[in-house]
């Protein structure tokens, strides 16, 4: 088993943390007296003890090696030579902690806001972060696949549930996207366990040299899924309608880890197993990663609605990530990972942000407000920070991201990396414009009676607001993490890069 | 050829206590009084029991019996054990509904239980003559269920399409069994296959019979374009009929044709391959295309019990062990989901209310949560959305396809299904965002949520610990090919 180095913890923890809130939902669903309070506790506790669980992953990984940590496996389906395998690296270990943090964090930001069906979202809410812990520690494509597509059903059920008066629409839209995308890689991974060797193991579909013809097919069965969850360029527009009708928790969850799946997927399967086919495609998504990046800026300046605003900011700013990814240097890469991270706290946070003054004036219009500073003064400081971190403020989490993926496109793709910065101007206009509008200005009379924020909605904006200035002022210790995977992951890629130059195919 | 034994009759002992049963109904109808008919269909259970564990009994065994008509054998087993499933969950939805309907008659038992012997004869028959017969017995006990409102314009309607165009069907399977004959000079698979085998034949009448054959065929399992009956007959018969006909005969036309094929034509597979793609495909569309436009959720579950053919005709193509196997796991994953989406809508159907539009399921999540949320269960297993069985089946299917090398026949189905996931999830959106337009109570009762529990549980446990009923289909093609 090479590349694995198995759990040594004396308990399963990764499973631990997919499943307990598996199990949370299940006690939840036995629970039959109807109070709301009791399904609240309950998934409180339970998200608040996964969150627990998971930080050994952090404290206990090893940054010295790129193989897999904390592995578990054992045989599920012997007749395709399916296992449960589980697993993580430097990219995935964040983003499993970044995934419970923010659950928790949607438990309580929903106490107040959701009323009806509480005992059904709640159920919904953690069987969503299975689903999601899931996906990243998934080291087998048939484990992946499901919990890549049984994730969309909790989601869906948000949507269509505790949605806005459009979420019909948006939760349909938002569901036939991702499976239309989804289906087609289900066909890529079929064709890639044949070609590997009758094998579902990430790890050992990695090393493997393809066809040059198979790598370019199966690359784009995968890219496109993944496009679409990013959501890059021509496949963005499920999102802002998503976002809009979607309870906050739902966008928080959305915009924090449902995004960062399809970098992930970028990360995890197209650089590694198709080198060959990435460097042939490369091209085209630094293009579409600069056309979100401007695109994505532009579109968001004009909105009215806060929550599609930031939508579209999510738009552009995933464009950076790919951007850095498909820089294929240490600085790119880096700050792409990093980049996933920071856009989980940051919009998670401006979600709730916006949840929070639309569960005082249940409006989310820009022209609605204005002067809450007056009103909301712990509040509007809050906003501030998150404002900044958005536009990548120094000294906030933003800047390191943004920084290190522009300095690594700058070395291997200068003309994108110039047109990208413009990038980052178009954000601090639209965010700064935004805040504007909303924070200063006149003070509308309706708002005047507005209250500050509750101890409950100022617990689930610190943490994050802490992360923001932690990440941005010692960025070392997740930069740590990140190390060896990345320098292993840009091995995979330049190798197959050299044997493929060598052999002519790449005439550039 | 060994000739009639009585040693023979321990091979059917199953189908012998599946027809005995049945005549054993039929004289106890006469003195069951009208309000306790349902302890006939608990005997009609109990003797369903019997004939699994008698099936059971005799899953060891591989031979052939009556002069090479009759074959038991692991693929044969397979099928019959889909078939008491099918039958034991129709009875258990029936029991109920009749009573609602007024059409509480003893002959409803003992014509699902016909109609499963038939079935079995299906699965076990290894002669054209003899799956034939099969066949006419459970088409003509099928006929009689469908009609079985006799007071119901549109039950007698079904009815009388079904037998019509039923009839035109076995006539037009009777000219390819004809015309095989013809050919062969025999109706035995393996004799068939071998004289194909030696080469000296008639290239075009073979051709022509393989025609007939399928046609015939796919009409029993309602593919795209045998399929017109379909939309009408599942929403004219009684719904606990129309449960039964989608997944029982279903299975059972699938079990005859699959045989018929692989066993007997093996030389002649690239030109049955070219039609029976053509079919799944044109099944695929059209039934999930007009699937999207209907408002009766009994027409809506019809043309998806075509795309459903469709899905099932794609591992057929891929034949091979792998192929047939697949649609083997297909087809009793299906029979699980499809029954628990018509018992559904038979817990809808109640006085007043017919239940029957995809309307009546508006806000079935406020009036009764488990039943929303089992039927939403269903929904995202026949589309197809792990970790539910729906997805096991349609995996393998593809994996079969690929690996036979239909990656053109692969990829479309896989669009297909996502075209199905808009249709079935508008059952979702239905039940979960409208609100209830009567006030009534579902007609639930303890047969049909005894049903709804196993078909449930089935469908999630194959969805998520699928090895053990994987490792059986793959061991029941062994015998086979």
């Amino acid at each position: 088993m090479t590349g694995y180095l198995m759990n040594n913890l004396g308990y399963p923890i990764l499973s631990l943390v997919t499943f307990l809130p598996l199990f949370g939902a299940v006690g939840i669903l036995l629970h039959v007296r109807k109070s709301d309070n009791v399904p609240r506790w309950m998934a409180l506790a339970t998200s608040g003890v996964t969150f627990l669980v998971s930080l050994p992953l952090y404290t206990h990984f090893d940054r010295g090696t790129h193989d897999m940590q904390f592995v578990e496996t054992r045989p599920w389906i012997p007749a395709w030579n399916v296992n449960y395998t589980v697993g993580v690296d430097g990219i995935s270990v964040l983003l499993v902690l970044l995934t419970t943090l923010l659950s928790f964090i949607c438990v309580i930001s929903s106490w107040k806001a959701i009323q009806t069906k509480v005992k059904e979202y709640m159920i919904a809410l953690l069987l969503l972060e299975t689903g999601m812990i899931g996906v990243f520690v998934s080291l087998d494509l048939f484990l992946f696949y499901i919990f890549w597509e049984a994730m969309l059903i909790p989601m869906f059920l948000l949507i269509i549930i505790w949605g806005g008066p459009r979420k019909m629409y948006a939760g349909l839209k938002f569901f036939l996207y991702t499976l239309a995308g989804s289906v087609l890689m289900l066909l890529g991974i079929i064709a890639l366990y044949h070609e590997g060797g009758r094998t579902f193991e990430i790890v050992k579909l990695m090393g493997q040299n393809y066809p040059m013809e198979f790598q370019f097919w199966v690359f784009l069965a995968f890219f496109v899924a993944f496009a679409i969850k990013v959501p890059m360029f021509p496949f963005h527009t499920w999102l802002p309608d998503a976002h809009v009708e979607a309870p906050t928790a739902g966008s928080v969850i959305l915009a924090g880890v449902l995004l960062k799946m399809g970098t992930y997927g970028f990360l995890r399967f197209n650089l590694p197993m198709f080198p060959a086919a990435t460097m042939h495609f490369a091209p085209m998504v630094l293009i579409l990663s600069v056309v979100a990046i401007i695109y994505g800026a532009l579109v968001a300046m004009i909105q009215k609605d806060l929550k599609k605003l930031i939508a579209y900011s999510s738009v552009s700013h995933m464009g950076f990530v790919t951007l850095g990814i498909f820089a294929f240097n240490v600085q790119g890469l880096e700050g792409g990972i990093l980049q996933m991270l920071n856009h989980g706290v940051t919009t998670g946070a401006l979600f709730l942000c916006v949840g929070i003054i639309y569960e005082r004036t249940h409006t989310r219009m820009i022209a609605d407000y204005g002067g809450l500073t007056k009103v909301l003064p712990v509040y509007a400081v809050l906003f501030m920070i998150f404002t900044l971190s958005s536009l990548g403020l120094p000294g906030m989490n933003g800047f390191v991201g943004e920084f290190l993926i522009l300095l690594g496109a700058f070395t291997s793709q200068r003309v994108y990396a110039v047109i990208g910065t413009t990038g980052i101007i178009l954000g601090a206009a639209y965010m700064l414009w935004m805040y504007q509008r909303v924070m200063f200005m006149e003070l509308k009379p309706k708002n005047q009676s507005l209250t500050d924020l509750s101890w409950r909605e100022a617990v689930t904006l610190l943490p994050l607001a802490a992360l923001v200035f932690w990440i941005g002022i010692f960025p070392n210790p997740l930069l740590g993490i990140l190390h060896q995977t990345v320098n292993h992951l840009l091995e995979q890629v330049n190798g197959a890069q050299m044997t493929a130059s060598a052999a002519g195919l790449f005439k550039f | 050829m060994p000739s009639f034994t009585m040693g023979n009759l321990v091979f059917i002992v199953p189908e012998i206590i599946v027809a005995g049963i049945a005549m054993a109904v039929l004289l106890l109808d006469l003195f069951v009084r009208p309000e306790r008919k349902y302890l006939l269909g608990y005997f009609s259970l109990a003797g369903l029991g019997a004939a699994a564990y008698q099936t059971w009994l005799l899953s060891g065994t591989q031979a052939v019996g009556f002069s090479g008509m009759f074959v038991l054998d692991g693929y044969a087993t397979f099928f019959k054990f889909i078939f008491y499933i099918a039958a034991a969950l129709a009875i258990l939805i029936s029991i109920n509904y009749l009573k609602l309907e007024k059409i509480e008659k003893g002959e409803y038992y003992g014509l699902v239980l016909f109609a499963t012997c038939g079935m079995m004869i299906m699965a076990s028959g290894f002669d054209l003559i003899s799956i034939y017969l099969g066949l006419e017995l459970m088409a003509l006990s099928v006929y009689i269920l469908a009609g079985f409102m006799r007071k119901s314009l549109r039950s007698n309607e079904a009815a009388l399409k079904y037998f019509l165009l039923g009839a035109f069907s076995s006539g037009i399977l009777l000219y390819g069994i004809a015309i095989t004959f013809g050919v062969t000079g025999t109706t035995n698979l393996s004799e068939i296959a071998a004289f194909i085998g030696a080469g000296v034949y008639s290239r075009p009448a073979l051709i022509l019979a393989m025609i007939l054959l399928v046609a015939g065929f796919g009409f029993k399992v309602a593919a795209v374009p045998f399929h017109m009956w379909a939309p009408d007959v599942y929403e004219g018969a009684p719904t606990s009929v129309t449960a039964f006909m989608s997944v029982g005969p279903k299975a059972a036309g699938f079990a005859a044709f699959l045989r018929v094929f692989t066993v007997a034509f093996p030389a002649i597979q690239p030109d049955w391959t070219l039609i029976i793609s053509a079919l799944a495909i044109l099944s695929m569309l059209i039934g999930n295309v007009v699937a999207i436009s209907q408002t009766n959720i009994k027409r809506m579950l019809a043309y998806s019990s075509i795309a459903h053919a469709g899905y099932a005709l794609v591992g057929f193509v891929a034949a091979g062990p792998e192929g047939v196997s697949s649609v083997m796991l297909y087809l009793l994953i299906y029979t699980f989901m499809n029954v628990g989406a018509f018992g559904m809508v038979i817990m809808l159907r109640r006085s007043g209310v017919s239940g029957e539009n995809i309307e009546d399921f508006a806000g079935l999540s406020k009036k009764n949560k488990m039943a929303a949320l089992v039927m939403l269960v269903f929904m995202f297993s026949l589309a197809g959305i792990p970790p539910t069985a729906g997805f096991v089946g349609k995996f393998y299917i593809f994996m079969a396809a690929l690996n036979a090398g239909f990656l053109w026949l692969a990829v479309i189905s896989v669009i297909m299904s996502v075209v199905s996931a808009f249709f079935y999830l508008r059952v979702v959106l239905v039940m979960y965002m409208k609100e209830p337009e009567t006030e009534t109570e579902l007609s639930t009762s303890f047969p049909i949520k005894l049903a709804m529990a196993v078909a449930v549980y089935a469908v999630l446990y194959i969805g998520m610990d699928p090895h053990r009923v994987l490792d059986l289909a793959v061991s029941s093609v062994a015998g086979l090919l």
